[in-house]
């Protein structure tokens, strides 16, 4: 499923087996029990998260199979995900997608979320999929496209003309930061660069706690639950074992209980009809940067 | 004043005869009207291309007969009323479940470059033809749902300083520069139009779902689509 190696300051999470990695219960449950494995760790906040897999697929995206067959599946895959994507904005290290084959739609988001994606450029895509699948878009996915894709003509491009986003054109439109050669060498330049990070010696938690700000309002749209969230400390969710681990790991100087308080509110899973009438006007259009 | 031809997959959305095509509440009516008629015989593979005869696209409100009121308060009313009557027909293409090209024949300057903008590609000439928002020239204030375009739809602060800030006429080349449309590479009308006509066919060639598509389109600009009282249909994938 995936597996969980340290190297040094460096973690190295990897999607194991030639499958497509759709991201099903299992697969998120396990990526998400390795993040609270590495957060739980005491040297986390001088840390980097590389990402990256076998084979010839990063992630194809939900198991679209497994949900016709059991639809009740979707909301499931839908709200793990969102969890685990609020557990990569708020992770205190710098995070990095090794893509080192296709990402297609939910694949290609859990790559969006890392801070640096690195991308074989003799291979493989990213793929917004949804239109020639007739599916239509989460709206918190195209609020990390906001966030991760500059120009409005490219996330066009990207998400109504679901284009295959080489590496070439990930440099063009900015949501790939480096081409590598082949899949070792993407791996080698996402541990390169891991290891330069490493030297710069950042606090993890002002970090995690940074890229939360920058990333607000993609937080906002996966969306939090208050009593859904204190329903999960209940039953020792494990991301409520993350949240107690967190804490027993870090001094309560007023930096990291913000921190806290943005995590906890984060910390929920949720999945809601969002109706689009009652998105915060002001946050969108006031909001020059992501619009 | 405007009609809607069926070529193959493509209707051709035209504002006809040589004047300004400025939009007054019969045009606003008429346009809205040809766009739900699009809307209604839409299927799998459709995608509009907008165009029009003469100079210009559009060069905006009808800011004559807004005046031709008589008095300071009716002149405000009129422009009121076509502000908001306006609204609708940015919401139709916002809505319209195919891929929509505006193919720009001449000048597009206020409502009228917004017509433009409502659109998913937008092609312009190279030899003539600007972009204008007037509005600050005009002394007039911009419609909310006007300054939600442009975050929308132009990325950088910078472009969007010289469209709405500057008052400059803005000709292709630079258009295309500043990532305000997507291409003014041809030098006749009937480049624009046959360039619009060939991405048409592209993009009728997917044979995309047009509900899906327009639900995408949507949550491509949630801000402007709030503004314009438009719900996606939302389910989450998978």
């Amino acid at each position: 499923m995936c597996t969980l190696e340290k190297r040094g300051q460096l973690f190295l999470l990897k999607l194991t087996g030639d499958g497509e990695h759709r991201l099903n219960p299992t697969l998120l449950d396990s990526i998400t029990s390795a993040i609270t494995q590495i957060r739980s760790d005491p040297s986390s906040s001088q840390s980097v998260l590389i990402t990256t897999s076998d084979g010839k697929f990063f992630s194809n995206g939900y198991d679209l199979a497994l949900a016709e067959s059991n639809p009740s599946l979707r909301p499931v895959m839908d709200s793990k995900l969102r969890s685990l994507v609020a557990d990569l904005i708020s992770l205190p290290m710098p995070t990095i997608a090794a893509v080192t084959g296709h990402a297609s739609a939910a694949g290609f988001v859990l790559a969006m979320s890392h801070d640096y994606v690195l991308m074989r450029r003799d291979r493989g895509f990213l793929y917004m999929s949804e239109l020639d699948i007739e599916l239509v878009i989460p709206p918190w996915f195209a609020a990390m496209i906001r966030m991760k894709i500059g120009s409005p003509a490219a996330r066009r491009d990207v998400m109504l003309t679901a284009e295959k986003v080489t590496a070439e054109r990930g440099l063009e439109i900015g949501i790939v930061d480096f081409s590598c050669g082949s899949a070792a060498e993407t791996v080698e330049g996402a541990v390169k660069l891991g290891e330069e990070l490493v030297r710069r010696g950042v606090d993890g938690h002002v970090y995690g706690g940074m890229r939360e700000a920058l990333l607000k309002q993609v937080l906002h749209t996966i969306g939090s639950n208050e009593s859904v969230s204190s329903r999960m400390r209940n039953s020792g969710s494990k991301l409520c074992q993350c949240w107690s681990g967190w804490l027993t790991i870090c001094d309560f100087t007023n930096k990291s209980l913000s921190f806290a308080r943005g995590f906890g509110g984060i910390g929920g899973i949720l999945w809601y009809q969002l109706d689009m009438n009652a998105f915060d006007e002001d946050l969108d259009v006031y909001d020059d940067e992501s619009d | 004043m405007c009609t809607l031809e069926k070529r193959g997959d493509l209707f051709l959305l035209t504002l006809t005869g040589d004047d300004e095509h400025r939009f007054h509440p019969d045009t606003i009516a008429s346009v809205l009207s040809l766009l739900e008629q699009a809307k209604s015989q839409s299927t799998r593979g459709s995608v509009l291309i907008t165009t029009a005869h003469g100079k210009f696209f559009s060069n905006g409100f009808d800011l004559a007969w807004a005046q031709a009121a008589g008095s300071q308060t009716g002149a405000v009313n009129r422009m009121h009323q076509m502000v908001e009557s306006f609204k609708p027909v940015i919401a139709a293409l916002f809505d319209l479940p195919m891929p929509t090209i505006a193919a720009l024949n001449g000048h597009a300057a206020a409502s009228g470059l917004m017509f433009a903008l409502s659109h998913d590609y937008v092609f312009m000439r190279n030899d003539r033809g600007v972009l204008y928002m007037s509005e600050v020239d005009l002394g007039l204030p911009l419609p909310d749902y006007f300054a939600a375009m442009f975050a929308a739809k132009i990325g950088t602060g910078i472009a969007r300083r010289e469209l709405l800030l500057s008052g400059k006429k803005i000709k292709g080349e630079e258009a295309v520069a500043l990532g305000i449309v997507d291409s003014a590479a041809h030098d006749s009308v009937e480049g624009v139009v046959e360039a619009t006509v060939s991405l048409g066919e592209s993009l009728a060639a997917k044979k995309w779902n047009g509900e899906v598509y327009a639900s995408i389109r949507k949550s491509l600009y949630p801000g402007l689509c709030a503004m314009l009282s438009l719900t996606a249909k939302i389910a989450a994938s998978p």
